[in-house]
């Protein structure tokens, strides 16, 4: 049984989740990442995805996250993002309207690097949609 | 003197008052309790958020990389306002407090030769400063149809504030609101947000010493994502402090007025009930005098 660390997710709502757990999977900008004890101090973006929570207790937890930021140290795991959900609260619409306003994003930027980032930024979003849909 | 009728009249009419501003004084409690807890629960957002860029800082350690809506302009010739006022009014001094704080903020930037631009969140701070500084007010964000404040909203007033700064509308942000110390007492506050400034990095926060950070991407780019959040973080939490603040100076507010048409119904009551009395004593007189002249 591996060792439980404390980990929190806060929206600035609200504080989401603030408990001992086994394992997190963050949806870090630079590629997924799974948390556990003991992590070595890092500090990522994250991009919209599923966050995965293993709780001390076994149960599987999953939040759907648009972008923020994570606080890793030893002692625990600290999830700072600008909107969270849990995956059974997850509200279609407003994730399709998320998705229509990247696409006007994509079609309104100005320079070359918008572009491109709105661009990503989009087809994180509709990745996001397929991974969710048939839960 | 009044008549019996028109005292009856009045006291109807000022216990009515007095039923309106009860129920607004119990609907202003209801409401305080919401905005309360809606404070509170976005504590920990901003709390985290402050030592993680304390810890981001370090890590740059102030060096050139720092964006310009930390470090700022280097300048200081315009100056933003963000007044934030509550929608509606009935709640005692407390818009006119934030209005006259930025009044004088203005007179003081104006008098400096500065050049000075306001946005208005809130309709009662745009009424008063629309007065003295029409032409300076370049607009009003309007919150009136917003049930419960979320962070969307702020965030959208952050927005178009970065916005203008990166098209180099203005040196200097500072926010407007009141503070929202308890029920009865909301101190009207002024932060500059941009330029952030940098946190000086609390030497205790810091746990397991200095800890060799990874960061992933480079800390400056988590920085320049970093630092428009935080600003919105930090309107928010005004805004909150806010919805708070003009609660409770309404339910104050509305306890004084109710207070207030309580004495005057006991007044009115008084003097209704002594007329009456003086009448009563006339007839008697009428009839006895009436009878001791047959």
């Amino acid at each position: 049984m591996p060792e439980a660390f404390k980990f929190e997710l806060v929206s600035p709502e609200r504080l989401l989740v603030s408990e001992q757990v086994e394992s997190v999977v963050i949806p870090g900008a630079e590629g997924e990442m799974t948390v556990m004890a003991h992590h070595a101090p890092v500090m990522t973006t994250i991009k919209p995805g599923v966050v995965t929570v293993k709780t001390a207790a076994g149960k599987e937890e999953r939040y759907v996250v648009f972008g923020g930021f994570a606080d890793i140290v030893p002692a625990g795991c600290t999830l700072l993002a600008e909107s969270a959900v849990h995956v059974a609260d997850i509200d279609r619409a407003d994730l399709a309207r998320r998705i229509q306003e990247a696409r006007e994003d994509v079609a309104d930027a100005k320079d070359d690097q918008t572009r491109s980032k709105a661009k990503q930024f989009l087809s994180q979003l509709t990745t996001l949609e397929g991974a969710i849909l048939p839960a | 003197m009044p008549s019996l009728k028109d005292l009856r009249n009045r006291i109807a009419s000022v216990k009515a008052t007095q039923k309106i501003t009860k129920a607004m004084q119990m609907v202003a409690a209801a409401k305080l309790r919401r905005a309360q807890e809606a404070a509170e629960a976005a504590r920990p957002y901003s709390e985290r958020m402050g030592a993680v860029l304390a810890n981001i800082t370090q890590a740059i350690g102030g060096g050139g990389e720092a964006p310009a809506l930390m470090t700022g302009t280097g300048k200081d010739d315009v100056h933003l306002l963000v007044v934030c006022t509550a929608e509606r009014g009935l709640c005692g001094g407390f818009n006119s407090q934030i209005a006259r704080l930025a009044r004088d903020h203005i007179r003081k930037l104006l008098a400096d030769g500065k050049q000075v631009k306001i946005i208005c969140v809130g309709k009662k701070g745009f009424d008063i400063l629309r007065r003295d500084y029409a032409a300076l007010i370049l607009e009003r964000v309007d919150l009136r149809e917003v049930k419960t404040l979320g962070f969307v909203n702020a965030d959208a007033i952050a927005k178009k504030v970065i916005q203008l700064f990166n098209e180099g509308g203005f040196d200097i942000c500072t926010l407007f609101y009141s503070q929202f110390k308890s029920v009865i007492s909301q101190i009207p506050t002024t932060q500059q947000i941009i330029p952030a400034g940098v946190p000086s990095a609390p030497a205790e926060a810091t746990d397991g010493g200095s800890a060799v950070y990874e960061y992933e991407p480079e800390p400056g780019e988590i920085l320049s994502d970093l630092i428009p959040r935080n600003i919105s973080v930090q309107v928010f939490r005004a805004l909150l402090e806010n919805a708070a603040g003009e609660m409770g100076a309404k339910m104050s507010a509305m306890d004084n007025a109710t207070r207030n048409a309580g004495d005057m119904i006991n007044k009115l009551s008084i003097t209704y009930n002594r007329q009456r009395q003086a009448q009563i004593t006339k007839e008697l007189i009428e009839i006895i005098s009436g009878a001791e002249a047959l």
